[in-house]
Formats: structure tokens, C-alpha cells, sequence
């Protein structure tokens, strides 16, 4: 029984990398969507939610054509780095970016939106600046959200295959993720290996998830309790 | 060093010098909601000078609106908003200063206080600013001004309402503002906290003297407060003077309200006395037993918005009553009645003395008193009844 400690070791630090710049990108993304009134919003939040119904392979697909030596982008990179995108672990992150963007966005911006706007107004009025409000207010009051989505998009990335394969091919110790490793041994009619690293992946998923949600449950139980508590008196 | 202490002088002035700074607030704000078929337009220009003054109306009358367009969370489509010289609002030349440069306070109707954070952090908040030290100096003040100095380490869902109303208050306060404005702050707590609450308000504003603006969609919290009122309905200033300059009609009490009253007699106002804060209703013997002269009675009341003889009920507790044997003297209570004992009934631990005075008046007695006047039917008796228990109704 031999498992792919390399394939599996490349699968976390993609997942992590991926997670650290959800979360950068996806604050104030985020953020923006829960926030803006702008009437083109829905164009922005359709946009974010089409890697949720589009096959990895079309998503993959695109970035491929988008990284390549051909487009604007693949060309720019290839002056910078003498090499193209395609391919290549940063190619991967990117790829793995966009696919999992939803899955990070949308749990920080649901539970932005349920901050209670009467907090943002009485924040402004002491004096807060927007961002002053984001941070001390809007953040600290979404925690279950963030961890939620980050949990979300760090799983989604350890998962994914399709895109992988597109972009990344089946490179070892460069691309070769622990979904493509298992697809490989398969074909080779080698379940036993198989069987080993994907009952690893399952296991080890299921224990990120059951810690997360654990932690998620504690902090919602001690912080807030059913009802709003800051609230008193009638609600106009 | 020495530019921190300058810092510091700056940014906490001293009573005397807020008391130069604060000024007249004064506002013009014309603002419409455009929906089809609930549209809604604020159309006001009022002044508020430093003290309190009370803006009463309905729900749906606007005055939510018109706080949010003085702190600027709300936009005015045309008008000017200044306090004293420091334009804050002006449609004019495109001046808006924005929310969290002011200097308004707000304390929103649900107190939106910060519910992850202590009362001591929820008070520090407005104060970003300064420095850390002096920024405990300042929250730590606030909150002994405000008696919550005991629950600082405790989180808003912990603490009672008449607390988190004193958090709302501190937290507004503590950034020295220009204006306060509260909107209906006190509506869920009982009348003792309420009035405790307001004399530290009070106390506070007589170093700062700010305007503050207080809305209120009750009657008896107008009347509670006792300062000048601004009356809105359908988004317009329709009088404003003192509460009882502008509070139109009597006081209404409810049926059930009226169900407590022993007794409730049908009256006719006599006389109104503006300087004196009283008036006289004289009360409709029903009919008088004939061979008796028609003996009425005049009562002095609590004076309300009336016509001289227009017709209302008042309303007298039973237990409200004092019974002498008598003839009073020295005495603050305005009523002292002649008359003569009817009947007294044991019930239960107390005595219902009924008494003759041209009308039939139901007093509650101890037996203790019974026993200590030696009280017995037909017995001359007076019956003292202050102004404030004679209860007014509409008819």
C-alpha cells in the first residue's frame, strides 16, 4: 500500500495558498456585494456563483486559453518570468482561485449582509470611518460566516480535479494533486493505492469540516444567543 | 510631552468652553420618498436651542426621517442644516458633511449597541482618536457619570435595559458632540428608571448645554418631560410651543384605565387658571333629593388643553381620599370638602366610607383609621383630595 506523500503534501499547500487569497480577495469582494446598492450588483454576483454550476472542465478550460503563450495575459508573464503560466503550480492557484471563489464569497457575504445596519449607522455617527466600521464591526460580527467560507473553499480545493487536470496536467511534485494521483492509480488497475489515499483525502476532510463547524458552533453559542440582544423596545 | 498635553486640550474642552461652543441648531429639510403610492414627503424648518426639546407625533409622521437627515444618514433633497455658524447640510452649494465627521450623536430607537463588545470598548468606541490613555481617562468618566461604572467589563446582552440605555447614552456622549439626538430611547423602560436616567441627562447637559432633540410618540411623556415640543404630523411641523400650548384635546384615558376609578363623575370645566396650572370643574349632582338645596361641588384638576365649560369626566381613587373630622387647615392639597358620612362597610381588611357632599364619594379606609377617628354613619367629615388624583377624561 503506497501513498502519494508528495501528491498529498502539494494537494495542503495549494489548499492553504488558495485559502489565505480567498480570504484577501473575498473581504472586500464581499463586502462589496453586501454593501453596494448599485444596479448592476446581480451582473458581479452572477459572475462569482458561475464556477458553482460550470463544469471544471469548461472553467478549466478558459483559464488554459487565458494563461496560454497566446493571450495577453500568458505573454505578459511569459516576458516576466520567461515561462508560461500553464502548467505550473502558480498556474494551479489561479485556476483554483477562480474556482473556488464562490464558496469563499458567498458565506462572508450572507453573513455581512445580516449584520444589523442600525450597527453600521451607529458607528458612523461615533465617528467611524467605513473601514473602521468593516473591521471593528462588520468582521468580528461575521466570524461564523468567515470560517464557514474559508473552511468551504480550503475543501472545495483539496477536491477539485477537473480544473486541475486542464491546467495543470499531471506533473509530480509540481501539479499532480491527490484527485489526479488517485485518477492515475485507478487507471493503472491499482485500487489497493487507490483505495488508500482516497480513504486519507475522505478522512482527513472530514476532520478539517467536524473542527470547523465544532469551533463555529461554540463561538455562535457563547456570542450570540438566539435573539438580538443589543435590541430593546419596539421595532419600528 | 508638551504636544500631547496641548492634544489634550483640544480634544477634552472644559465645561465652560462647551458652554461657548454650543449653539442653536437650525434646519431646513425638504426630503421626498418618490414611491408610487406611499410617497412620502418631510417638509420642516424648526430651531432647537441648547436644552431639550421634544419632537411629538404619531408613527409614520416623519421624525425619524428628520433625525437621520440632521445626522446625516439620511439626505435631504433641498434645504440647509447648521449648528450655530458650522454648516453641517446645505442643498445650496453641495455641502454634506458626511455622518462620522458631524459631531451628532444619535441614540437610535433599539440603542444599537455593539454586542460583541464591553460597555468600557462600546464607550471607547467614538473615541478612536486619541490616545489609548486618555481614551480609558474619558470612557471611565463617562461611565461614572452614568452609574454603569459596575457592569464596564460586562457585554450589552448581559446588563439590564435601563443599563443599556445608560451604555447608549455614555457611548454617544462621551465624543463631546455638538447635537444629541435620541429617538424614542426610553420608550420600553418604566417611569422610575426613565426619570433617573433623565436627570443624569440633565445633569450632564447642564455643563454642556447641546441641544437635544427628543422624539416621542406619547402624550404623557410629553407632558412628563415638561419642555418645549415640536408637534409633526405627515412629515410637517404643525405647532410647537409648550406641551400644554400644543396638546390639543384632554387627556385620554382609556376604558380600562377608568375601570380602576372608585369614583368617576361627569363635570363641566368652570375655569381655567393658566398661571396657576389648574383649573375648576364643577361636578353634575345628578339629581339633587328634592326639599335639599342643589349643593355642587367645584374641584380643583390638573390643568389641561379645555374650553371653559366643555364637558369631561373625573376620575378620584377611592384610597386617594383623605377623610378628617376636622376642619382641615395648612394644607397643599387644593380640594377640601364638607360633608357628611353615609354609610361605612367593612370589606374584607378595609372600609368603604361613603360619603355625602353633594355627590356621593367613596373613600377607602384602615380599619386602624376607623377605629382611631371613632367614625360612625352621620358623623360631619371633610375630604381632602389633591389636584393630581382628580384624573381627567374625555366624555
Amino acid at each position: 500500500m503506497s501513498i502519494d506523500w508528495q501528491a498529498f503534501r502539494l494537494t495542503i499547500v495549494l489548499a492553504v495558498v488558495v485559502s489565505i487569497i480567498l480570504t484577501v480577495i473575498g473581504l472586500p469582494l464581499a463586502s462589496w456585494i453586501a454593501f453596494s446598492r448599485r444596479r448592476w450588483k446581480f451582473l458581479v454576483e452572477a459572475l462569482v456563483a458561475l464556477p458553482i454550476v460550470l463544469p471544471p472542465t469548461v472553467l478549466g478550460f478558459y483559464v488554459l486559453v487565458a494563461l496560454g503563450s497566446r493571450s495577453p495575459l500568458g505573454r505578459w508573464w511569459q516576458s516576466l518570468t520567461g515561462h508560461t503560466l500553464a502548467f505550473t503550480f502558480t498556474g494551479l492557484v489561479i485556476g483554483s482561485i477562480l474556482y473556488s471563489l464562490p464558496f469563499a464569497v458567498q458565506p462572508f457575504a450572507a453573513s455581512f449582509s445580516s449584520v444589523d445596519p442600525k450597527l453600521l449607522a451607529a458607528s458612523a455617527t461615533l465617528g467611524a470611518s467605513p473601514l473602521r466600521t468593516f473591521f471593528r464591526v462588520v468582521v468580528p460580527l461575521s466570524v461564523p460566516g468567515l470560517v464557514t467560507g474559508v473552511a468551504l473553499a480550503f475543501a472545495h480545493t483539496m477536491g477539485e480535479f477537473g480544473v486541475v487536470l486542464m491546467i495543470g496536467g499531471n506533473i509530480p511534485g509540481v501539479t499532480r494533486t491527490v484527485s489526479i494521483d488517485i485518477y492515475d492509480q485507478v487507471q493503472a488497475s491499482n485500487y489497493a493505492a487507490a483505495n488508500a489515499t482516497a480513504l486519507l483525502l475522505l478522512i482527513f476532510c472530514f476532520a478539517v469540516l467536524t473542527l470547523v463547524y465544532g469551533l463555529n458552533r461554540r463561538t455562535s453559542l457563547a456570542g450570540r444567543p438566539g435573539q438580538r440582544p443589543w435590541m430593546i423596545g419596539p421595532v419600528k | 510631552m508638551d504636544d500631547r498635553s496641548s492634544q489634550i486640550a483640544i480634544s477634552m474642552p472644559t465645561p465652560a468652553e462647551t458652554k461657548l461652543a454650543s449653539q442653536i441648531l437650525n434646519a431646513r429639510i425638504r426630503k421626498t420618498f418618490p414611491a408610487p403610492e406611499h410617497g412620502f414627503s418631510l417638509d420642516v424648518e424648526f430651531s432647537v436651542a441648547p436644552g431639550f426639546t421634544i419632537l411629538f407625533g404619531p408613527s409614520g409622521s416623519g421624525k425619524t426621517t428628520l433625525l437621520d437627515c440632521v445626522a446625516g444618514l439620511a439626505t435631504p433633497n433641498a434645504g440647509r442644516i447648521a449648528v450655530g455658524e458650522r454648516v453641517l447640510f446645505d442643498a445650496g452649494s453641495r455641502l454634506d458633511v458626511p455622518v462620522a465627521k458631524r459631531g451628532v450623536a444619535y441614540v437610535l430607537q433599539d440603542l444599537a449597541l455593539f454586542p460583541h463588545l464591553t460597555v468600557e470598548q462600546n464607550t471607547e468606541y467614538g473615541l478612536a482618536d486619541l490616545p489609548r490613555l486618555e481614551r480609558r481617562q474619558r470612557a471611565a468618566a463617562m461611565l461614572q457619570e452614568f452609574r454603569i461604572d459596575h457592569v464596564r467589563q460586562q457585554r450589552p446582552a448581559e446588563i439590564s435595559g435601563g443599563e443599556r440605555q445608560r451604555v447608549a447614552l455614555a457611548r454617544a456622549l462621551v465624543t463631546n458632540p455638538c447635537v444629541l439626538l435620541l429617538d424614542e430611547p426610553l420608550a420600553a423602560l418604566d417611569a422610575f428608571t426613565k426619570s433617573k436616567i433623565l436627570d443624569d441627562l440633565r445633569r450632564w447637559n447642564q455643563a454642556h448645554g447641546i441641544p437635544i432633540l427628543y422624539v416621542t410618540h406619547t402624550r404623557e411623556e410629553v407632558i412628563a418631560l415638561g419642555e418645549r415640543v415640536l408637534v409633526m404630523e405627515e412629515g410637517r411641523i404643525i405647532a410647537q410651543g409648550t406641551p400644554h400650548e400644543v396638546l390639543s384635546a384632554p387627556l385620554q384615558e382609556t376604558v380600562a384605565q377608568l375601570a380602576g376609578f372608585e369614583n368617576v363623575f361627569d363635570a363641566s370645566v368652570e375655569s381655567v387658571h393658566e398661571d396657576r396650572g389648574t383649573m375648576l370643574c364643577r361636578i353634575m349632582t345628578s339629581c339633587p333629593p328634592a326639599g335639599r338645596e342643589d349643593r355642587s361641588v367645584l374641584l380643583e384638576t390638573p390643568l389641561i388643553r379645555a374650553e371653559s365649560g366643555s364637558g369631561l369626566r373625573v376620575g378620584i381613587r377611592a384610597g386617594d381620599i383623605l377623610l378628617a373630622v376636622a376642619t382641615p387647615v395648612g394644607l397643599s392639597a387644593r380640594n377640601i370638602l364638607a360633608g357628611r358620612l353615609s354609610s361605612l362597610e367593612r370589606r374584607d381588611m378595609i372600609i368603604s366610607a361613603r360619603v355625602d357632599c353633594g355627590v356621593e364619594v367613596e373613600v377607602h379606609l384602615t380599619l386602624a383609621a376607623r377605629d382611631a377617628l371613632d367614625l360612625a354613619e352621620g358623623r360631619q367629615v371633610w375630604l381632602v383630595i389633591k389636584t393630581h388624583s382628580c384624573h381627567l377624561m374625555r366624555r
